[in-house]
């Protein structure tokens, strides 16, 4: 167990040292489809760190990725803070709401968390929308920055590997042991005296963080944000059918889901502009049946096979 | 099948990465033109009316008449379109591909605000000039100084709403409303910028907010707002309001049988297909944009968009859209070339003959448009603009019998 860790670490940190040299080996096309997959590998990493282990399906990662998205523009826009600065806050705006939202709702469990969490993002956007239609007014919410697409990438490569190493630490700690009891039955993880509201929300409050980080650090390269449009539904599904695809069981799931989805959904968007959502809907209907453990499933149980033939 | 689609994937990277080497060296004779608008999502009811039909119009236009004359040489386009579905992040990838996959020599500016800012940098950076039409903002001067290739031609938020302000102080002083205004907006980001400015404006006209509610976005059921504006008492009424909000507000005042003398809604009550709904209920009714049907250039412009398009164009930035075109091939055919920083210092220095009359830039912004139009009779006719001919005077709303 030990050895083979290890060898997962120095293998993530070849992987992170390879992927920064990305932006000067390809074009700019290229490489904002490396943004955008950097941006699903965060956000799925830190959603497989919570619903892996706890198998608590959260659809809330569109509302605090809009939460951080939104302070930085509105921060940027309406009270002429820095982009640093914002990018500070937001994430920790997130963390709390994660918190609050965590303590409120974690006590539920199966269908009712995921209902909760998918009305969120839509609950969120309203507020935000009411808050800044009767106290705040506004001019628009412009995110004018410096930035290019290789800043951006970067910024959001080094989230995916601090959430990458932190998911490591947490799944060899005592809190990581509890969650996969949580997982496999909440009831008896109880009796054996684990507090399990703490543990799902220490959780859920990291991946509430990471979030609103990315979405922080996404703002400026849309450069004008409507409340609309940063807290998209589409997102959150986006992340879950990802790291599905992956498979949720290994925290680098994600990366071996992301990356073929993100180039196929490419590939569809540019075939096909007018079907794509019809796509969407057939790739959950062929993860879940044909992958149920994704493609992290698959490959262990290749390598299974292999061993047995040699 | 994921295979295949792989493969071609790498076939496709091969394709482009020879032609990367190949197309500086192969002659050309058609011009490539890029167009990204959404063709799915929440903005795509505006763009297939405003957007898509006018590409569509001019490059068949133009194709039709052999080409542009680039010094000397007829040249065709070749029109390559993208969805981005309403969707900043795959509208700036699709973006990078127009300028580095299929490397076009022009592009089309996007439909909506936020767009045009998004992809400002990447049109920035490989120099196309960027004609922006469906984008409306009080930060044009910050932003054409940070993009100097960004042109801007349908005038800024403080226009639409001292537009309104001026229709409403002149029926103050004809005495057809008081001093009380019953004003909603829709709590999105348009909708909360006009609504923030309008109060400002309005109060200093000495005007009072006796209703001043906002929905949010996407509401199916308006009849509360609506109520509420009619127990306000006011002879005015104001919405800055979107596309489906528009159609729904107008629809619960019919039903309300609202009592006013002035009635206006924001977006999409230029589109035909806002008369195609209620017919004569919305006579005189006000709203964004307007056009001058009787000029003879927007007539012949409005007979072939619906010969061409089988669409009838809308009464506003339809016009507009058609124009910055229009300016886009003048200026490459005054120019002579495709050199794009050539193109763009040309446009920045001339004036062009187009659909909406005489155009030119002043830091980059051109000060000719219609902020306030009028449904008179089924037509949509432009009541308050700056810089245009032919305002007809305002009506006032009789009842909402057809």
């Amino acid at each position: 167990m030990k050895p083979a860790g290890m060898s997962e670490l120095v293998w993530a940190a070849v992987l992170v040292f390879v992927a920064a040299f990305l932006p000067w080996m390809v074009n700019g096309y290229w490489l904002s489809i490396g943004v955008t997959a950097m941006m699903y590998i965060a956000l799925s990493t830190s959603w497989v760190m919570f619903s892996g282990p706890t198998h608590y399906i959260s659809l809330a990662t569109g509302a605090f990725f809009g939460v951080g998205g939104y302070l930085v523009g509105a921060g940027m826009s309406d009270y002429q803070q820095s982009f640093w600065l914002m990018a500070v806050i937001a994430p920790i705006v997130g963390a709390i709401l994660a918190a609050l939202i965590g303590f409120a709702t974690l006590r539920l469990s199966g269908v009712y968390f995921v209902i909760f969490t998918l009305g969120l993002a839509e609950m969120i956007r309203n507020v935000v929308s009411w808050v800044q239609n009767n106290f705040l007014g506004s001019r628009g919410l412009y995110v004018l920055t410096d930035f290019r697409d290789q800043h951006i990438y970067w910024m959001l490569l080094a989230v995916a590997a601090v959430v990458y190493l932190l998911g490591w630490f947490i799944s060899r700690s005592r809190i990581g042991f509890a969650l996969r009891i949580i997982g496999g039955d909440e009831t008896v993880a109880r009796h054996v005296g684990i507090n399990t509201a703490t543990a799902k929300v220490i959780l859920f409050t990291t991946t509430g963080f990471f979030a609103a980080l990315v979405g922080a650090i996404i703002a400026p390269r849309w450069s004008y944000i409507e409340p609309n449009q940063v807290f998209s539904p589409q997102l959150s599904f986006l992340v879950v059918i990802m790291a599905l695809l992956g498979g949720a069981g290994r925290l680098w799931g994600p990366l071996v889901g992301v990356i073929p989805f993100t180039i196929l959904w490419e590939w569809v968007a540019i075939q096909f502009p007018n079907q794509s959502t019809l796509f969407l809907g057939l790739c959950f209907l062929l993860i879940v049946y044909a992958l149920p453990h994704g493609m992290v499933g698959r490959i262990e149980e290749l390598r299974a096979r292999m061993r047995r033939g040699a | 099948m994921i295979r295949r689609s792989l493969m071609k994937i790498a076939a496709a990277g091969l394709v482009a990465s020879s032609a990367l080497v190949a197309s500086a060296a192969a002659a050309q004779d058609v011009i490539k033109v890029g167009a990204i608008a959404p063709k799915t999502g929440p903005l795509a009811g505006g763009a297939v009316v405003t957007q898509w039909p006018n590409v569509q119009l001019w490059v068949e236009q133009v194709n039709a008449r052999g080409g542009l004359d680039v010094g000397g040489k007829k040249m065709t386009i070749e029109l390559i379109e993208y969805d981005d579905k309403t969707n900043p992040g795959e509208h700036i990838k699709l973006a990078q591909r127009l300028a580095e996959q299929d490397q076009v020599d022009f592009i089309v500016a996007p439909y909506g605000t936020g767009f045009n800012i998004a992809s400002a940098p990447i049109y920035g950076r490989y120099g196309y000039p960027m004609i922006a039409v469906s984008a409306i903002t009080d930060k044009m001067e910050e932003l054409t100084e940070r993009y100097p290739n960004l042109f801007f031609t349908l005038g800024t938020t403080t226009a639409f709403v001292d537009g309104v302000k001026e229709i409403l102080v002149e029926q103050r002083e004809a005495g057809a409303i008081g001093n009380e205004i019953a004003m909603v907006n829709v709590a999105d980001a348009f909708g909360i910028e006009l609504a923030d400015r309008a109060r400002e404006l309005f109060t200093e006209a000495g005007f009072e907010l006796v209703y001043d509610k906002s929905y949010p976005l996407g509401t199916p059921d308006l009849s509360p707002v609506m109520k509420g504006a009619k127990d306000s008492g006011a002879k005015a009424f104001v919405a800055w309001s979107y596309p489906p909000d528009s159609f729904g507000l107008a629809e619960q005042a019919i039903i309300e049988d609202l009592d006013v003398s002035v009635y206006y809604s924001a977006v999409a009550t230029s589109f035909p297909a806002f008369s195609g709904a209620y017919g004569g209920k919305i006579n005189n009714v006000l709203g964004a944009g307007g056009t001058n049907v009787d000029d003879p250039k927007v007539a012949e412009y409005r007979a072939a968009h619906l010969e061409v398009t089988g669409k009838v164009p809308d009464y506003w930035a339809s016009a507009n859209t058609y124009a910055a075109l229009q300016i886009l091939e003048q200026a490459i055919e005054g120019a002579g070339t495709l050199d794009r920083d050539v193109v763009t210092q040309y446009i920045k220095d001339n004036s062009f003959d187009t659909v909406m009359g005489d155009l030119s830039f002043e830091n980059n912004v051109s000060h000719k448009f219609w902020s306030v139009g009028q449904w008179q009779d089924g037509v949509f006719r432009g009541v308050k603009g700056s810089n245009v001919d032919g305002a007809v005077p305002v009506r006032l709303k009789e009842g909402w019998a057809e």
